[in-house]
């Protein structure tokens, strides 16, 4: 079966949409990504959907579903590269994904990320990071 | 009509054409035409083209419908004459009297030629105004639809040249709004704010209204999508330029601006700007 790749960097996970989001594999890449933050306790996803060209109100919600899953597992989502168009789109159709923090790549996103990761734990993630 | 078929007008045009030209010009002349838009030497062909073709239309004896083919020739030359006269600047008045002017040359005639029969006489007058009439109305709704065209492609120029994005420093924009935002208008500066935010990775945008003489609700609102899109894709939007009129207008009408960073100024928005993207501006000493 299909399945969207999620690739661990540090504490973060990566997630790199590049084919056509489907409801099934929507509803299976939101069932993977909750199992994998519970069992490597991630602090941070990035979605990356710099290649998605359409994404009707259906993915816009699991989307926003993902990210507040996540936030109760404690991890950050950050849905990174956004096409114009999509951002268009989705405007039109009401749905602003309020709970979703935003960025332009993954590298930007990756930062937004460190930052406030850093900003409410302090020192203590570098140091896990290093042993 | 009931004249139709047996109407003196097609023969009298016929046989005394010159007359009624010369006539019709001094007519023209004489009621004072703009002289500085128009020479006299178009007018007069203008004239002749017009009382060709009317003659060659009319020996249909056709008096009550210039849609039909015949008066086509007449009408396509009217249309042109009325089109370069809104051009020059003519009134539709003025335009329309081209045609109503040949009124009086036409009944002189046809005054000569009937005038011991009144019955006819009348007749054939009425018939002439109503054709008349028809013709003069036809070279005014031209007149209206070139302006009418005029505006339209004016509209159209304001809308590309009304939606500029400028790169204010590395990785922000600016969007200076200047006239009322429509639907149409923010659909394209939308495009055009969010293509540029991924040409230049841009993350901080800062949509600046002061050249926005109104806000109602839709306005907000389309405002609010353009942030809103913005957002999407990793941008933060700064509005700035907020006049208090607008600021009073924007609260009495509910609109609800709370999770958008405002600034009076552009100049406050960009410091702004700045130090979210780590800048600092400081004075240097040799400067004072």
């Amino acid at each position: 079966m299909e399945r969207i790749a999620i690739l661990q960097i540090g504490h973060f996970l990566l997630v790199t949409i590049q084919v056509d989001m489907h409801d099934r594999l929507a509803m299976t890449l939101q069932d993977d990504l909750t199992n994998r933050i519970s069992q490597t306790s991630a602090r941070g996803v990035l979605i990356d959907i710099s290649a998605l060209e359409i994404v009707d109100s259906f993915i816009g919600r699991i989307l926003g579903n993902i990210a507040k899953m996540s936030r109760i597992l404690d991890a950050e989502t950050v849905v990174v590269g956004m096409q114009p168009a999509v951002a268009i789109t989705l405007v039109e159709l009401g749905l602003s994904l309020k709970g979703i923090r935003t960025s332009l790549n993954v590298e930007k996103g990756m930062a937004l990320l460190r930052s406030s990761l850093g900003d409410s734990e302090g020192g203590s993630m570098d140091g896990d990071a290093e042993k | 009509m009931s004249l139709n078929g047996q109407s003196k007008i097609p023969q009298i045009l016929k046989n005394r054409e010159a007359e009624v030209l010369a006539d019709w010009l001094g007519e023209q002349m004489a009621a004072g035409i703009r002289k500085d838009l128009l020479k006299e030497m178009e007018l007069r062909e203008e004239c002749r083209e017009f009382l060709e073709l009317f003659t060659d239309a009319i020996q249909q004896g056709n008096f009550t419908n210039i849609q039909s083919p015949e008066w086509r020739g007449l009408k396509d030359m009217l249309a042109s004459v009325s089109r370069s006269r809104t051009q020059k600047g003519f009134t539709p008045t003025e335009t329309a009297n081209f045609v109503f002017s040949f009124k009086q040359p036409l009944f002189k005639r046809l005054r000569q030629e009937l005038g011991q029969n009144g019955e006819t006489l009348l007749e054939e007058i009425l018939s002439a105004t109503n054709l008349i009439d028809k013709l003069a109305l036809w070279t005014t709704e031209i007149y209206q639809k070139t302006r009418e065209e005029v505006i339209l492609r004016q509209q159209e120029e304001l809308m590309e040249l009304s939606t500029p994005v400028v790169k204010l420093w590395e990785g922000i924009l600016a969007l200076p709004i200047i006239g009322t935002l429509d639907s149409a208008r923010t659909q394209i500066m939308m495009e055009s704010l969010l293509q540029m935010i991924v040409q230049t990775g841009s993350q901080v945008a800062i949509i600046d209204i002061t050249g926005v003489p109104t806000v109602d609700t839709l306005t907000a609102q389309h405002l609010l999508k353009t942030v809103t899109a913005a957002r999407l894709m990793g941008a933060d939007c700064i509005i700035s330029g907020i006049r208090p009129q607008i600021a009073q207008t924007i609260v009495y009408l509910g609109v609800d601006l709370a999770d958008i960073t405002t600034k009076a100024s552009l100049a406050d928005a960009f410091v702004l700007a700045l130090k979210r993207s780590g800048f600092a501006i400081s004075r240097s000493k040799s400067a004072i």
